[in-house]
C-alpha cells in the first residue's frame, strides 16, 4: 500500500504548483524507498529510464526552423491571410484543421502536425486572425481561449486517428498484451475497431467548435 | 545507413548552443542557470550512454534542481519587432509558408518512402524520427534561403522559443522515467488489484463501465494510456469482459485504448499534450489546454462506454 503514495505525491505536489520537475523527482523516490530500494537503485533506476527516453525530447529539433519563419512573420501573415477569407470562421477552420490531423494520423503521419510546428506558428494565428476579423481586436481572456482550443484540437485529432493505423504505438502494445495471453490477433482487427470512436470523437468536438464559434461572437458582439 | 545515434548528436549540438548563446546572454540574469539546464540536456544527449545509470540519476536531479530552486530565467534575444514582422510578412507574402510546411512534406515522403518505398537511407524502425530530424535541417536550410533570415537566426530563434517551453521540455521525459520506477515497484498492479477487489462486476454494462472508466482514470493518475492499458486489461478486460463475458477482444482493447485516451486529454501528467503547449502559446494558465479539452473527452468517454457495450458482445 505504501508504494501509493509516489502517487499521491504527484497529486499533491501538481495541485499545490509545485515545479513539476522536482515533483517528479520526489515522487520516484517516494514510490522507490517505499517499495524497499535504497536510493541509490531509485536514482540508477530513474537515470536508466531517463536516458533510454530521449527520443521524446527530439521533437525540439523543429524549434530553429520554427523561429525562423516567426521572425521572418510567418504568425502575421498567417493572421492577415484567414483576414481576407472573410467567410472562414474559427469554428470550420479549426474543424478542417481536425478532420486533417485525423485523417493523417490515420495514414500513420502523426508527426507532420503539431503543436510547435503547426499550431504555434500558423494555426494558433490563424484561429485569432479568423475572430479577429469579426470581432476587433482580442482581449485577453478570448485570446487564450483560442489558442487553447486550436492546441487541443491538435491532441484530439491525433489521439482520435493515430489509433486507425495498424503500425501506431499502442496497437502493437494490444496485439503483444494479447499474444502473451494467448489471444491471437492481427493488428487491422483492432485499429478498424478505432473508426467509430474516431467518428464519434469528430462529432463531438466539431460540434463544441461550432458552439465555440458562437460564443466567441456573442462574446465580442455583446 | 542513419541510426537514432546520429538524431540525438544533432538534438544534442543543439542544446550545447543554446547553452553557450544563453551563457553570453547579458540580458538574462539567470544566464548561468539557462546555461546549465541546456548543458546539462546536451551532455545527456551527447553522452548519455557513456554516464552510467548513477550518472544520469545525478544528471536528472540536477536538471529538477536548477528548475525547482527557480534558476532557469528566459533569454530574450535581439529579434524582430511586431512592425518588422508586419511588413516583413506583406514583402515575403505566401513565401513564409514554404518552409513551415517543407517540414511535413518531408517528414511525410522520409516515412512514406522508407516503410513502402524500400528506401534503405535510414534505418526503418526509427523512420519517424530520423524523418523528423531530417525535415527540421532542411526546413531550417529552406527558410535561411528564401527568407534571407541571418545565418545565427535558427540557433537564436530557436532559443527564444525553447526559453518560452522552459523547464517543462523535460517533463515528458521525466514523466516516461517516473513511470518506469512505477513499474518496478508495481504501483500499476496494486491499482489494479485495489479496482477489481472492491467494485462488484456481476453486471456487464457494469463491467464494461469500470473498464473504461478505470482505463480513463488510471491514465491520469499515470499520464500515459500505455500504462493503464496493461493494469486494466489484466485486471478487468481480459478475466472478465472476455473470459466471462465472452466480449470480442478487438473492441473490448482498441475501445478500451481510446478510453485511456479521453484520459489523456484531462492529466497534466500527459505534459507534452497538455502543460508543454500552454506555454509554448504563452498562455497564463498552465491548465488552459486541459479545460479546453475535458468538454470534449467526458462525453467521448461515455459514448466509448455505449460502443463497447454495443458491439463487443
Amino acid at each position: 500500500m505504501l508504494t501509493l503514495l509516489g502517487v499521491a505525491a504527484v497529486v499533491v505536489g501538481f495541485a499545490v504548483r509545485l515545479n513539476p520537475l522536482l515533483v517528479v523527482v520526489i515522487a520516484a523516490f517516494v514510490t522507490g524507498l517505499a517499495a524497499g530500494m535504497t536510493p541509490v537503485e531509485v536514482l540508477e533506476a530513474f537515470g536508466k529510464a531517463f536516458n533510454e527516453n530521449r527520443f521524446v525530447t527530439v521533437a525540439y529539433l523543429v524549434l530553429p526552423v520554427a523561429g525562423v519563419v516567426e521572425r521572418a512573420g510567418l504568425q502575421e501573415r498567417a493572421r492577415s491571410l484567414i483576414g481576407r477569407f472573410r467567410q472562414v470562421s474559427v469554428g470550420p477552420l479549426l474543424i478542417l484543421y481536425l478532420a486533417f490531423r485525423q485523417i493523417t494520423s490515420a495514414l500513420g503521419l502523426t508527426s507532420i502536425a503539431g503543436q510547435t510546428q503547426s499550431i504555434r506558428p500558423m494555426v494558433a494565428p490563424m484561429a485569432e486572425g479568423a475572430v479577429e476579423t469579426r470581432t476587433g481586436p482580442l482581449d485577453a481572456a478570448t485570446r487564450q481561449d483560442v489558442r487553447a482550443m486550436a492546441a487541443g484540437t491538435d491532441n484530439i485529432g491525433l489521439f482520435f486517428g493515430e489509433d486507425i493505423f495498424i503500425a501506431i504505438g499502442s496497437i502493437l502494445l494490444m496485439v503483444g498484451f494479447l499474444a502473451s495471453s494467448g489471444i491471437t490477433l492481427d493488428p487491422i482487427q483492432l485499429s478498424v475497431w478505432a473508426i467509430p470512436t474516431a467518428i464519434v470523437a469528430f462529432v463531438i468536438h466539431g460540434a463544441r467548435l461550432v458552439l465555440f464559434d458562437r460564443r466567441t461572437r456573442r462574446r465580442t458582439a455583446g | 545507413m542513419i541510426q537514432l545515434s546520429a538524431v540525438y548528436l544533432l538534438a544534442g549540438a543543439l542544446f550545447a548552443a543554446f547553452a553557450v548563446l544563453s551563457a553570453l546572454d547579458r540580458n538574462n540574469t539567470k544566464r548561468l542557470g539557462n546555461a546549465l539546464f541546456w548543458g546539462l540536456v546536451a551532455l545527456s544527449f551527447l553522452a548519455g550512454d557513456r554516464l552510467g545509470d548513477l550518472g544520469n540519476g545525478v544528471l536528472v536531479l540536477g536538471l529538477a534542481l536548477i528548475a525547482g530552486l527557480g534558476l532557469l530565467g528566459r533569454g530574450a534575444p535581439a529579434t524582430t519587432s511586431p512592425e518588422e514582422r508586419r511588413s516583413l510578412a506583406d514583402r515575403f507574402g505566401e513565401t513564409l509558408f514554404v518552409p513551415a510546411l517543407s517540414l511535413p512534406v518531408v517528414v511525410a515522403a522520409g516515412v512514406l518512402a522508407t516503410k513502402y518505398g524500400g528506401l534503405t537511407l535510414m534505418d526503418p524502425k526509427q523512420a519517424t524520427l530520423i524523418s523528423l530530424a531530417l525535415a527540421a535541417v532542411i526546413a531550417t536550410g529552406v527558410g535561411l534561403v528564401l527568407l534571407r533570415q541571418p545565418l545565427m537566426s535558427p540557433l537564436q530563434e530557436g532559443r527564444r522559443l525553447m526559453d518560452t517551453v522552459g523547464w517543462a521540455a523535460l517533463l515528458p521525459q521525466m514523466l516516461a522515467a517516473l513511470g518506469a520506477v512505477f513499474a518496478i515497484a508495481g504501483v500499476g498492479e496494486l491499482i489494479g488489484q485495489l479496482v477489481t477487489s472492491y467494485i462488484p462486476m456481476d453486471a456487464r454494462l457494469t463491467a464494461v463501465a469500470v473498464y473504461c472508466l478505470g482505463m480513463a482514470g488510471f491514465t491520469v493518475i499515470m499520464g500515459n494510456a500505455f500504462a493503464a492499458f496493461p493494469v486494466m486489461t489484466a485486471g478487468i478486460g481480459l478475466p472478465i469482459l472476455i473470459r466471462q463475458f465472452g466480449g470480442d477482444p478487438a473492441v473490448i482493447c482498441a475501445i478500451g485504448m481510446l478510453s485511456g485516451f479521453c484520459g489523456t486529454l484531462m492529466t497534466p501528467l500527459a505534459a507534452n499534450f497538455n502543460l508543454v503547449p500552454a506555454a509554448l502559446l504563452e498562455l497564463p494558465d498552465r491548465y488552459a489546454v486541459i479545460k479546453a479539452q475535458i468538454p470534449t473527452a467526458l462525453p467521448l468517454l461515455i459514448a466509448n462506454v455505449v460502443l463497447m457495450y454495443a458491439f463487443a458482445f
